[in-house]
């Protein structure tokens, strides 16, 4: 036996066949979409927003490696363990298991509040007491920590733009045939030119941008590691968990709801959307019966519904779930399902529209002349020629599913109560406002996570559909 | 056109009877008859006897689709699916859990929620209007797109924090309205208006991005070209062509919008303590009442089908070309 | 835009005339002799027959008069009469029906007889059920077609009348409880007492098997063998066997007069459909009547006009009379003209309108805590500084509630009589640590249980001698929890050396079954899993909603499970009745949820459930409490304790937790309110001044660049 098992929870799994199957429909459309790619690249904000969606995105993905640890052998029969532990996990250990008693404010010193204890004399006293993480470390050690951290990052930073650009420069010099390229453009648009820099390559790639918000990524992220080693950068909780890992926790969630709600509905949409606008005819019908009817049920009380309904399913086949992870990933999946299923249906209604347009173009009228079977119409001319507006809906629907979260968790129809997610996080706070001084900092840290997170989206997603979408204009 | 119109509103019949029979089979799985009378029955001392008599009494001792113990068309007819969810096509919605005609209850929360998301929706439809010429009257400046980032950072603020920070602020810190509640009647204005203005900050970001778009297309055509030849100025051209053409998708939009107005809003309604539809609803599920939620369920879609026939009628309105379809 | 703005401000000045803008009542209510309450969530029933929750009881307590009550300033909790003239006589009887002495063992005891005296001229609220023409004939029953068309509202009906309390509407009561109709939720244990309750219930089934709400079932035709009236003042009820806790279940709600003329009234076809029933409109001889139904805003109780039957009581303690609680001695009750209950369903604004002075209560949330209470030198909790200079005052009392965490005994793993699965079970008593759990998440406000009997309630032992001595343990006179290493210890012996099977090697996982939503859930959840890690026991939870909870625990599929009981009355048999083997959920659907069975405890509890309060009967429980202590089928939890903070303006008052009929015992000074509002709730006004400042700059600016625009096209 191992010392770990590796642990598949449906989503993980859901969520890395979702990307690989993404990327092959990108990679088999990649000549009817090489013009976009070019003029997405060509944007600063969507340089800067792809590159703050991959920290989010790294984030997710190694939360999403699950395994088990082995216990130690008792009769010489080995055992692992019941909980599930991601490779995140692993390297947040340290914020994981310093727990406090209570609500620590960021970066502080004492516990938030005091707590009577009995004095030298036996009276009792209310005293603030040292935190386990902080408590200790001397009170001006938070600037040094803070500047020594961005240093460390910063340098990272560089040397990562160095291996960054050298591999790129490689990589353009192979792929760029001589005369293909026709702007020749040797003077970088970065700083000193008479400074032997290195060469840049892709002379439209804005790497001032890319640089800047690289340097400025890893700063950030250098002084913030920094300082959680010594301190509760966010604060805690109401039972002393600490608040930046359970909204870097949330992250996982948030994603989740972001792209799997697309990716598990995405054959569902793009099958019944095709095969409506290339039949017609009562398939079309049925399609068009099937979506108009999805959309008229609010979507609120279909989810709703169907998460009470699901519930039920957990409760009554209690051996299916047997770790606490296991039980929350099947609700997280149920309720990307019924999201997607609340919103295939725009989706489905554009590829329909589209199809019937493409439908009537002559090359497939003359495919369809010769005989050539529907299936390899559909998969070798019409998809890969649709495949830049799945796209765009992928990135639109994105920001819009992660802030639904919110809400369901409001409503009480969210995720698990006991996983870790920004709706929680903001449904826990609302009580925390109310007190007297107010506890802001969980309610801080979700909206920093998730306002970061959707802006990112949006920004991104505004620039796809600037470059995939020839419609679409400034 | 009356034929068309027609025939879109007698389509709508197989699509609420499909969400209809749907959302019976998603409720009668989630709750069985049995829960919801130990819901309604309370928790302490309760036997089954008592069970089967409020079944009994409040009609859910049937079967689901199919009465075995009757015969001819009785077998079809005597059964939930007709008496519980069929019979919302006439619209009896029945009594809710606790034993309240569901149909009063609609009637009298209905003007609560209008008078919150009626106000919010012309108010919001003004500014991001407004605001969207603002921006296109300077497009291409600076202000423009830091304009459109700030469209895009307030669109990527979640509701909630709408909510909560306005509530906080407003009545709270400020003490400028009542914190929450509601008061029948004229007197209503004071608690109307903060989440009336909260519904509208929290619509901004989306709606002026929005109609910045729609006007930006409408100035690229042919018409603004040749009025601009035509030295007509600017602020004319913008202000007489381009909003009154672009009004016209941005109404036809909103008519789609208008019906559903009617449900109120889920998140509003329940922080401010407003008695209308949406925090119906959300109590609804919080206290799972699925005779509430099903008759929720079926107006909803009804006015969501009523906003798509307006939507056609509208479109025929505007461009007469569609009536040919 | 501007215009909007300057609309806005126009409105603002001219609607608030006053200098508050934040008053959620209307103007019209200011200075009057009301008091403000709030409600979270609409109570399901206020029929008193079917009513069985608090926030109900809140209500109806206030209208409906059952034949008893508890005295107001006396503790322990101690019965009065309501409506009686005195307490009711009680006759055993032997199974031949001979008259037994009052001490008579109670084996031979084959009945009781009540016999209640009612106080002659107590009059109902005025309603339409009573009213009556000219020719002594009831206005509004029956109903013809015409006479609905003119009624819509409650309001609509305009004749109203009144009748004297009689023994019949008593009568009728009781025997409403065994209609279906009804569905009433205690008929179950009433049927087990009264005489005849079965077979009335069985036969008024058989007779009406579709009641509808339309139909209206004349229970004089009907005959409680049980229950008789013997004159228009007094009546007879007669038990099975002997049952002390009857004379409690007379201070509920449940055994509230119903007159026939009411129960015809509602039950006429139409009135339902209006949502006119006793659930909306109560109708009683109690000191307020519901004049405003609104659930989705507020409830409005009102004087009745025809109470005169009650005066604040004379006799309390010094330490009463110290707290002003006689100062109203004697006086005719109740002080307050009117009651408004408003709908608040979020503790944020109930909290804030709290503090600004628009409700006259608050309960305390763990929340607020700290803003609101400060421990003293000795642990005495008193309010914060910046409430006390509010006027704002405390008061705790204990709840007759137990919170507990339970071991389904039918389980294979925590459950049985085995030593293994008792070792197991008192190891995790000792692991969840309930000091750490009140601090955190009830900042103190709960007392950690040794046993299931709350204080204030026969039985509770506070002395060393009760501690529970598997999870607690005396160091230096004080009361402490056992440390993890005893708990470690025991799980050992349970055969589960660090938490892993020591057969298999197998590592132990738990299941934690609860209902938690909402903010807080997986605060509770991620605690108690913490709990158990001290262990190294794996607990999942497994939350859900409650229909899918009550689902588990009524087929025994719970392992570890969270509840809690809130007492029907101040007796420890409603709480030991929770273990007794007959009661389980799993074999009876009894409120034994954690279905233990012990025989020795049993027949303990069958001796004591009808025994008076005697050092025999306490003996009794104390051996009981000790055998729960060893099984450990409960954690026992903690006691919660209830902080109400009550504003300047209203007079001291006595908490007291078990009756629901207090509110008619408040005074109030509606002027103090008057000026204390005004004072706080002034309007912060530079924010709007710094709008109306930059709105026209920044018009200014923008007409600034149109010009520059023009010219630059211009030129």
């Amino acid at each position: 036996m191992t010392r770990w098992q590796p642990v598949i929870l449906w989503t993980d799994g859901l969520a890395w066949l979702g990307i690989m199957l993404m990327l092959i429909l990108l990679f088999a459309s990649r000549a009817q979409m090489r013009a976009g790619w070019q003029r997405l690249w060509q944007q600063p904000l969507a340089v800067i927003s792809m590159l703050i969606l991959l920290c989010y995105g790294s984030i997710g993905l190694v939360d999403s490696l699950h395994y088990r640890v082995r216990l130690p052998a008792i009769n010489k029969q080995a055992q692992y363990s019941v909980t599930v532990y991601s490779v995140l996990d692993a390297l947040l250990t340290p914020l994981r298991t310093h727990n406090e008693t209570s609500y620590a404010a960021p970066l502080a010193r004492r516990a938030f509040s005091a707590t009577p204890e009995r004095g030298a004399g036996g009276e009792v006293i209310e005293v603030r007491r040292p935190l386990q993480l902080g408590g200790q470390t001397p009170p001006h050690a938070r600037t040094k920590l803070a500047l020594r951290g961005a240093l460390y990052g910063g340098i990272t930073g560089v040397g990562l733009l160095l291996v960054i650009v050298s591999i790129t420069r490689t990589f353009a010099a192979r792929t760029t045939a001589p005369g293909q390229h026709v702007t020749p453009d040797p003077e970088p648009k970065f700083l000193w030119p008479k400074f032997p820099w290195p060469k840049f390559p892709w002379p439209k790639f804005p790497w001032r941008s890319f640089s800047l918000t690289l340097l400025l990524l890893s700063m950030l992220i250098g002084s913030t590691i920094e300082l959680a080693g010594n301190f509760h950068v966010f604060g805690t909780n109401e039972i002393g968990q600490d608040v930046l890992y359970d909204s870097i926790k949330s992250v996982r969630t948030g994603l989740m709801m972001g792209c799997l709600a697309t990716l598990v509905t995405l054959p569902l949409a793009v099958g019944l959307g095709l095969a409506a606008g290339y039949f017609g005819g009562w398939v079309d019908d049925l399609v068009q019966y099937v979506y108009t009817t999805l959309n008229a049920i609010p979507s609120v009380l279909l989810i709703a519904a169907t998460v009470l309904l699901m519930q039920g399913f957990i409760e009554t086949h209690p051996a299916m779930f047997d770790s606490t992870a296991s039980r929350s990933d099947i609700r997280l999946l149920f309720l990307c399902v019924i999201l997607g299923m609340t919103n295939w249906t725009g989706l489905c209604r554009i590829l329909r529209g589209e199809t019937l347009k493409l439908r009537e173009l002559d090359y497939i009228q003359a495919a369809r002349a010769f005989g050539v079977p529907s299936w390899r119409i559909l998969w070798q001319h019409l998809l890969p020629n649709l495949s830049h507006l799945i796209l765009i809906s992928l990135v639109m629907d994105f920001s819009g599913l992660v802030l639904a979260e919110a809400v369901l968790s409001y409503i009480g129809v969210g995720v698990d109560p006991g996983m870790h997610s920004w709706g929680n996080m903001i449904n826990a706070a609302r009580l925390e406002l109310s007190r007297e001084p107010v506890i802001w900092w969980p309610l801080m840290a979700a909206f920093i996570g998730m306002f970061t997170l959707v802006l990112a989206a949006n920004l991104f997603a505004d620039a796809v559909r600037e470059a995939f979408d020839p419609l679409a204009k400034r | 056109m009356i034929r068309y119109l027609l025939r879109r509103l007698l389509y709508a019949i197989p699509i609420l009877l499909g969400v209809n029979l749907l959302t019976f089979c998603l409720f009668f799985m989630v709750n069985t008859p049995d829960d919801i009378a130990r819901m309604h029955l309370g928790i302490k001392h309760v036997n089954h006897a008592a069970i089967l008599n409020w079944e009994h009494s409040h009609g859910y001792d049937l079967p689901l689709f199919y009465n075995r113990h009757e015969t001819h068309w009785q077998a079809l007819t005597d059964t939930l699916f007709v008496h519980k969810s069929l019979s919302m096509f006439t619209l009896h919605f029945g009594l809710s859990d606790d034993g309240r005609d569901i149909a009063r209850e609609i009637r009298q929360r209905a003007g609560p929620s209008l008078s919150i998301a009626l106000p919010a929706f012309i108010i919001g439809l003004g500014t991001n209007i407004s605001l969207a010429l603002m921006l296109v009257w300077m497009r291409a400046s600076l202000a423009d797109r830091v304009g459109v980032i700030i469209a895009v950072a307030l669109m990527s603020v979640s509701g909630l924090f709408y909510i909560i920070g306005g509530q906080f602020v407003i009545a709270h810190l400020w003490r400028w309205v009542p914190i929450s509640g509601f008061v029948p009647g004229v007197d209503s204005w004071r608690f109307v208006l903060l989440p009336i203005a909260i519904s509208v900050v929290a619509g901004i970001g989306n709606g002026m991005r929005w109609y910045r778009s729609i006007f930006l297309e409408e100035i690229g055509k042919d018409y603004v070209r040749t009025a601009r030849a035509k030295g007509l100025d600017e602020s004319r051209i913008l202000f007489r062509h381009v909003l009154k053409n672009g009004m016209i998708p941005i109404l036809t939009g909103a008519v789609t919008v208008l019906p559903l107005l009617f449900m109120g809003s889920l998140l509003t309604e329940s922080f401010f303590g407003i008695p209308g539809l949406g925090s119906y609803v959300v109590d609804a599920i919080q206290s799972q009442d699925f005779a509430v939620v099903r008759a929720m369920v079926f107006i909803g879609s009804a006015l969501y089908l009523i906003g798509l026939w307006l939507t056609d009628i509208a479109y025929g309105w505007v461009d007469p070309r569609v009536r040919l379809s | 835009m501007l215009r909007l703005f300057f609309l806005v401000l126009m409105l603002l000045l001219t609607g608030c005339h006053q200098s508050v803008w934040n008053d959620p009542y209307p103007a019209a209510e200011s200075g009057s002799n009301t008091l403000y309450l709030a409600f979270q969530e609409r109570p399901k029933h206020l029929d008193p027959a079917i009513a069985y929750s608090t926030d109900a009881y809140e209500i109806i307590g206030q209208i409906v008069e059952p034949p008893l009550q508890y005295d107001y300033l006396k503790r322990p909790y101690t019965l009065i009469p309501l409506t009686l003239r005195n307490m009711p006589d009680i006759q055993y009887l032997d199974a031949t029906g001979k008259p037994l002495v009052n001490n008579a063992p109670v084996a031979a005891i084959a009945q009781s007889i009540y016999t209640l005296h009612l106080t002659p001229g107590i009059f109902y609220q005025p309603h339409p059920a009573f009213a009556r023409n000219r020719f002594g004939q009831y206005t509004y029953w029956p109903l013809t077609t015409s006479a609905w068309r003119q009624l819509n509202r409650w309001q609509d009906f305009t004749h109203h009348g009144t009748q004297e309390l009689t023994a019949a509407d008593y009568v009728y009561a009781i025997k409403r409880l065994a209609s279906p109709q009804t569905n009433c939720p205690i008929l179950g244990i009433m049927s087990d007492n009264i005489v005849g309750m079965k077979q009335l219930a069985a036969k008024l089934a058989h007779d009406h098997p579709h009641p509808g709400n339309d139909e209206f079932i004349d229970l004089d035709h009907y005959t409680l063998s049980g229950v008789r009236q013997i004159d228009r003042y007094t009546l007879q009820i007669r038990l099975y066997g002997k049952y002390p806790q009857f004379s409690y279940w007379l201070a509920m709600p449940f055994f509230a007069p119903i007159p026939r003329a009411v129960d015809a009234f509602y039950h006429q076809p139409g009135m339902s459909a209006h949502n006119f029933t006793l659930d909306w409109h109560p109708v009683g001889t109690g000191p307020y009547q519901l004049t405003l139904m609104n659930p989705n805003w507020r409830m409005v109780l009102s004087r009745n006009p025809n109470f005169h039957h009650e005066r604040y009581p004379n006799t309390g303690s010094t330490d009463d009379a110290a707290k002003g609680l006689l100062r109203d001695a004697g006086k005719p009750l109740p002080f307050i003209d009117n009651i408004v209950f408003s709908l608040e369903k979020e503790t944020i604004p109930y909290w804030n309108k709290f503090l600004q002075g628009y409700y006259d209560y608050s309960a305390i949330s763990t929340d607020n805590f700290n803003q609101a209470i400060a421990t003293g030198i000795k642990g005495n909790p008193h309010v914060t500084p910046a409430l006390r200079n509010q006027g704002i005052t405390l008061s705790t009392s204990t709840l007759p509630v137990v919170s507990y965490i339970a071991f389904n005994m039918h389980d294979s793993t925590v459950g049985g009589n085995s030593i293994r699965a008792r070792r197991l079970r008192q190891a995790i008593s000792i692991a969840v640590n309930y000091e750490e759990f009140i601090t955190i998440f009830l900042n103190g406000r709960g007392i950690p249980a040794q046993s299931p009997i709350p204080p204030g309630i026969f039985g509770y032992d506070d002395t060393p001698a009760d501690i529970d001595p598997v999870t607690y343990h005396l160091v230096d006179g004080h009361i402490e929890r056992r440390p993890i290493t005893d708990a470690r210890r025991l799980l050992a012996e349970a055969g589960y050396p660090n938490g892993r099977d020591s057969q298999t090697g197998a590592p132990l996982v738990l299941y934690y079954d609860n209902t938690f939503t909402g903010p807080n859930a997986k605060a509770y959840v991620d605690w108690m899993v913490s709990q158990l890690a001290r262990l190294n026991i794996q607990l999942i939870s497994r939350s859900s909603d409650f229909n899918r909870f009550e689902d588990k625990i009524r087929h025994g599929t719970t392992q570890i499970f969270v509840d809690g009981w809130n007492a029907d009355y101040p007796d420890p048999e409603n709480f030991l009745a929770l273990f007794y083997g007959p009661n389980s959920k799993l074999s009876s659907g009894g409120e034994n949820d954690a279905n233990y069975h012990n025989p020795a405890y049993d027949a303990l509890f069958e001796q004591m459930k009808n025994m008076d309060n005697t050092p025999q009967r306490f003996a009794i429980i104390q051996q009981m409490v000790k055998i729960l202590q060893q099984d450990a089928p409960w954690m026992f939890g903690y006691f919660p304790r209830q902080y109400v903070l009550r504003q300047a303006w209203i007079g001291p008052t006595k908490p007291m937790p078990i009756a629901n009929n207090t509110i008619k015992y408040i005074h109030l000074n509606p002027a103090l309110r008057e000026q204390e509002r005004t004072r706080w709730n002034r309007p912060v006004v530079w924010p709007l001044a710094a709008i109306a400042g930059i709105l026209p700059l920044a018009g200014l600016s923008m007409w600034r660049i149109k010009r520059r625009r023009d010219e630059r096209t211009a030129s």
